[in-house]
Order: C-alpha cells, then sequence, then structure tokens
C-alpha cells in the first residue's frame, strides 16, 4: 500500500513536472521542425496543424540547393574556427601565468580580464566600427573575429586559468626535477594534461561566435554573411517564408547542440567551480 | 645571481603579455572612444558637422522622453526576466537533485535552449507568438483561455511580456545548472541532523537548503543582470523595439541610433550610461569573487 502510494507521489511531485519542462525546453524545436516540413501551401492557408498531410522535405533541400546557404555556412565556420584558435593562442600562455606564478599585479590583472567581460556590448561596438572602418576591414573576416575576440580573449583567459589550477604542481616540478625548462614544461607536460579544458573553452568561444548577431550585423554586408545575418535577412517586410526559416534554423542549431555535448561537463565545472563555494 | 632572478621575475608578464596588449586593443582602446564620442555631435553621414559638444547628449537624455521610456522598461526587462529565469530554474535543479530513470539524458536535454542562438530563439518565438498561424494561440484557445487569436508581439501591452517569456526559456538553464551545482555541494550529513532533530522537509528547505544556497544565487543573479541587460538581440528580432517604443530598451536603444540613425555621439552617451548604471553591479560581482574564487 505504502509503496503503491509513494508510486503515484513520484509520479506527480517529479516525473510530471519533469516531463513539463523537458516539454517547454524542447518544445520550441519539435515546432520548428513540424513547420519546416509542412508544405508551402498548407502555410500560406493559414491555421495550425500538429501533424502536416504530406510532410515534405522541400525545404531543407532548398536550403542546400540554395548557393547563398552553403556560403554562409563557410563564412560562420571560417570565422568561428578562427576566433577560437586566435583566442586560445592568445590565453593559453595568459592562463599559464596566472595560475602558476606569484606576481606583482597579478590579481589586479585577472579581475580585469574578469570585468572586461562584462562591459555592455553597445560600449564597444560603436567604436569597434569606427576603427575597423578605418582601418579598411569592413566587411572581412577580420573584423568579425576583431570584435568576437573582444569577449573570447577574457573568456578564454578566466576559464583556463580555473583549469589549470587544477592540475596540482608536483608535476610541473616533476617535470622540472627531470631537465624540463619552465617553457617546455608548459608545452609537454600542462598543456596535454589540461586538453580537456582548453577544448572546451575553445568550443563554447566556436559556440558564442556561431551564434552572434550584433555585431556581424553591424561589421559585415554582402562579402561575408554568417547564418544568424542570413537568417534574420529571410525575414521580408511583407512576406516571411517560415517554411525555410525554420528549416534554416534548425540546422544551423544543430551543429552548436551536438558539439555543446561533447563539452558540457567540463564547462559546467569550469562555470560554477568558484561560484559554488562562494 | 642577481641577473637570474631579474629574468624570472619578467617571465610571468611576458606570458601575460600577448592577451593583455590584445584586450587594451580591441577593448580599452574603443572605451576611450567610445567616452570620447560620447562628447561629440558626430553623425556617420555628416562627418562636417562632427564637433566637440562637451555634455550636450547627456542633457540631451534628460528631456528626451524615449529615454524615460527605455529606462523604464529596462528596468523592467531586467527584473522580469532575471525573475523568470530565477524561478524556473530553481523549480528544474531541485527536479534534477532527485533520482529518476535517464536523469543524465535529461539534464543534457534540458540545456538545449541554452546554446541556441539568439537570432534562432528569437525567430522561432516570433513564429510561435504568430497572429494567424501562431501554436501559442492556438492551444490558448483550445484550452479556453483565449477566445480568439491575439496579435501578441503587435499589441503595446503584451509586447515586452511575450519576448520576457522567450528570454526565460533561453536563460532558465544556466540558473538550473548553478543552482544543481550548489545543491550537490550541500553535505548530506546536514540533512540527516535535521531529521534526527525532527525537522520536516519544509524546515529543511528553508533553514538548512536556502541558506547554504545564498552564494550562488548572488553570483547567478548578478551574472544574468549583466547578460539579460545585454540581450537586446532577441528584442530587435521580435520587434525592432515596437509598437510604438514599448518594447524599447537602452541598449537596444543605444543599438538602434548607431544602427539606423548613425548617430554615433548620442548612441556612445546612451551606452556610457547603460555602463555606468551596470557598473554598480560588476562591481558587487567582482568584489564577491575576489573573496571567494579560488582563482583570485
Amino acid at each position: 500500500m505504502k509503496a503503491k502510494r509513494s508510486f503515484w507521489r513520484r509520479f506527480f511531485v517529479i516525473d510530471i513536472p519533469v516531463a513539463l519542462i523537458l516539454v517547454f525546453a524542447l518544445g520550441p524545436y519539435v515546432w520548428s521542425f513540424i513547420t519546416a516540413i509542412t508544405p508551402n501551401e498548407a502555410l500560406d492557408a493559414g491555421g495550425v496543424r500538429y501533424f502536416p498531410e504530406n510532410p515534405t522535405m522541400v525545404n531543407f533541400v532548398g536550403l542546400f540547393k540554395n548557393i547563398d546557404f552553403l556560403k554562409n555556412m563557410k563564412d560562420s565556420l571560417i570565422v568561428s574556427t578562427a576566433t577560437m584558435v586566435v583566442g586560445i593562442c592568445i590565453s593559453v600562455s595568459a592562463a599559464y601565468s596566472f595560475s602558476r606564478y606569484k606576481f606583482r599585479g597579478r590579481n589586479f590583472f585577472l579581475i580585469q580580464f574578469l570585468a572586461i567581460n562584462m562591459f555592455p556590448i553597445v560600449l564597444i561596438l560603436i567604436p569597434l566600427f569606427v576603427i575597423v572602418s578605418r582601418l579598411r576591414l569592413m566587411d572581412s573576416y577580420f573584423a568579425l573575429i576583431i570584435a568576437y575576440s573582444t569577449f573570447t580573449i577574457p573568456f578564454s583567459v578566466w576559464m583556463m586559468t580555473g583549469f589549470f589550477n587544477a592540475i596540482p604542481r608536483e608535476l610541473d616540478e616533476a617535470a622540472e626535477v627531470d631537465g624540463c625548462s619552465q617553457l617546455s614544461g608548459l608545452v609537454r607536460v600542462v598543456l596535454p594534461v589540461a586538453m580537456p579544458g582548453i577544448s572546451a573553452t575553445g568550443i563554447y568561444t566556436f559556440i558564442t561566435a556561431w551564434n552572434e548577431f550584433l555585431y556581424a550585423v553591424m561589421l559585415t554586408n554582402k562579402n561575408v554573411r554568417t547564418i544568424p545575418v542570413a537568417l534574420q535577412n529571410m525575414v521580408g517586410e511583407y512576406k516571411i517564408d517560415w517554411g525555410l526559416l525554420n528549416a534554416g534554423g534548425v540546422v544551423s542549431a544543430i551543429p552548436v547542440i551536438v558539439l555543446f555535448f561533447f563539452i558540457q561537463r567540463q564547462l559546467i565545472s569550469g562555470m560554477t567551480s568558484g561560484a559554488v563555494k562562494g | 645571481m642577481r641577473a637570474l632572478r631579474r629574468k624570472i621575475d619578467f617571465l610571468p608578464y611576458a606570458f601575460l603579455s600577448p592577451a593583455l596588449i590584445a584586450t587594451l586593443l580591441v577593448v580599452l582602446v574603443p572605451i576611450v572612444e567610445a567616452a570620447s564620442y560620447s562628447m561629440m555631435h558626430y553623425i556617420l553621414w555628416k562627418p562636417k558637422a562632427k564637433a566637440f559638444v562637451l555634455f550636450q547628449n547627456y542633457s540631451d537624455m534628460l528631456g528626451d522622453p524615449i529615454f524615460w521610456i527605455a529606462l523604464k522598461n529596462t528596468i523592467i526587462w531586467i527584473a522580469g526576466v532575471v525573475a523568470l529565469q530565477l524561478l524556473l530554474g530553481f523549480f528544474t535543479a531541485m527536479l534534477l537533485n532527485q533520482d529518476f530513470p535517464l536523469r543524465g539524458i535529461v539534464r543534457s536535454l534540458i540545456l538545449i535552449p541554452w546554446v541556441t542562438p539568439s537570432v534562432i530563439t528569437a525567430l522561432m518565438w516570433r513564429w510561435m507568438y504568430d497572429g494567424n498561424s501562431g501554436v501559442i494561440n492556438d492551444l490558448l484557445v483550445r484550452l479556453g483561455i483565449l477566445k480568439q487569436f491575439f496579435p501578441f508581439l503587435a499589441d503595446s501591452n503584451t509586447a515586452l511580456g511575450s519576448i520576457m517569456v522567450a528570454l526565460m526559456w533561453q536563460g532558465f538553464p544556466f540558473f538550473a545548472i548553478m543552482i544543481l551545482a550548489g545543491l550537490q555541494a550541500i553535505p548530506e550529513e546536514l540533512y540527516e541532523a535535521a531529521i534526527v532533530d525532527g525537522a520536516n522537509a519544509v524546515q529543511s528547505f528553508f533553514r538548512i537548503t536556502l541558506p547554504m544556497l545564498v552564494p550562488v544565487l548572488l553570483t547567478s543573479i548578478l551574472l544574468r543582470i549583466i547578460w539579460v541587460a545585454n540581450s537586446l538581440d532577441i528584442i530587435y528580432i521580435m520587434t525592432e523595439g515596437g509598437p510604438g517604443y514599448s518594447t524599447y530598451t537602452l541598449p537596444l536603444y543605444s543599438y538602434l541610433k548607431a544602427y539606423k540613425n548613425m548617430d554615433f555621439g548620442y548612441a556612445s552617451a546612451l551606452a556610457i550610461v547603460i555602463s555606468l548604471l551596470l557598473a554598480v553591479v560588476v562591481a558587487v560581482y567582482v568584489m564577491r569573487a575576489v573573496k571567494s574564487e579560488d582563482r583570485l
């Protein structure tokens, strides 16, 4: 009797709410997908269809037949990859320095990186527009790589400092005893061990660059057009092709969702470590 | 020996320099420029009229009714979205802290909104709110809550609230994950001791769980205030600030001034004001980090 009551209790107190939250979290994607496979005539007719008759892949096929969208994906891929590589390369030695040395001004510099990440986008965006056009880099990959490094570098320094701190110093010391110099100690001992944390940080910066819209719409135009800007451009003044738009949304979100699943454990431990103890 | 020591002292700064120089160039230099634009009459397509006007832009702001509407909306926007995300995130974290089948998978799936690009979030929700074919309208009518389809984003009474729900969707997983980490850090012995002392579930929640979560709640709320304040892309795509000025927030106003009107002077002054207002939040966050971060 008691077992039975606790089963129902669990069902209402845990299972049902969990299911509801899942529906809320995933519902928009499900609806996007349903819209994407609904034939255009049905969408034009108005009304709401939960199970479209004659589901079609026409919108997905149309997306990939469309040379522009393939170009948009290429642009997004180039910008995000370059942002990630530049961010990691520039930040990794700074994180090592914060993690392994005590020096004058250490905390000041580290706080500086933490605080810089919190400046409002509009404050940096407006002057960056002027600087980028002064450098004649408007509408180029470089414009976005520079813009995105404004948040990837401080973020990467902060995250990787945490990951490096988690590696015991004895490892460096052992390397030094074995005759490694400081620099080769970093390259041969600390970097390999920190690789999971470094890749999680890098992939997260890749995701933020892939998702970014405001800088992209301001600093690029016809030459370079990343996916978020392309999707927004599909929104016409009077008519919106919701089928194609939803197909584009689903297709461009899938890569970042997959990437995120690989790094979520590392990323979350890096983000929560400081906050929980406080 | 002395030479050697000097060399060692120099090393950490050398390691630091690439990141430091890069942020100096891409962040600090632009901020100084922004501060100077904010004291200029500077409209991009009227380069000849560019001139220093000192605090003119700031005093113009005081008499600008849109500024005051946007300020009011910004406060509603931040307080509302953070509260919604916090409540749903808290609830989700309490659930995820329980044992149930497929917990690991559920926890991962719930994170999906968090990595969803803002543009896609905005477009998906705009489509769901649609006044003719929107699924939200259809469900509300079926449930009997609405009599007929309602244009949520085209009505100035509901537009801001509707966008807030969309941003709640995108941001609640962050709170859920932070609070879950906080819950898992509470030692089990505390609860066992409470049971021995005869406390019931409600008492242990208010006497143990909540007080133990205060640090993580504070940190997440401070981080979220900054993030939500800066979330202007979602508003831009869902309503462009309309109808009227009903969904204007200060960052959006600054962005539209720069992007649509090319009025870089006034836009920069707005950006400086936003930064000063948010600086209070950033300062509290940094002070807490200094005390508790083991990185520092």
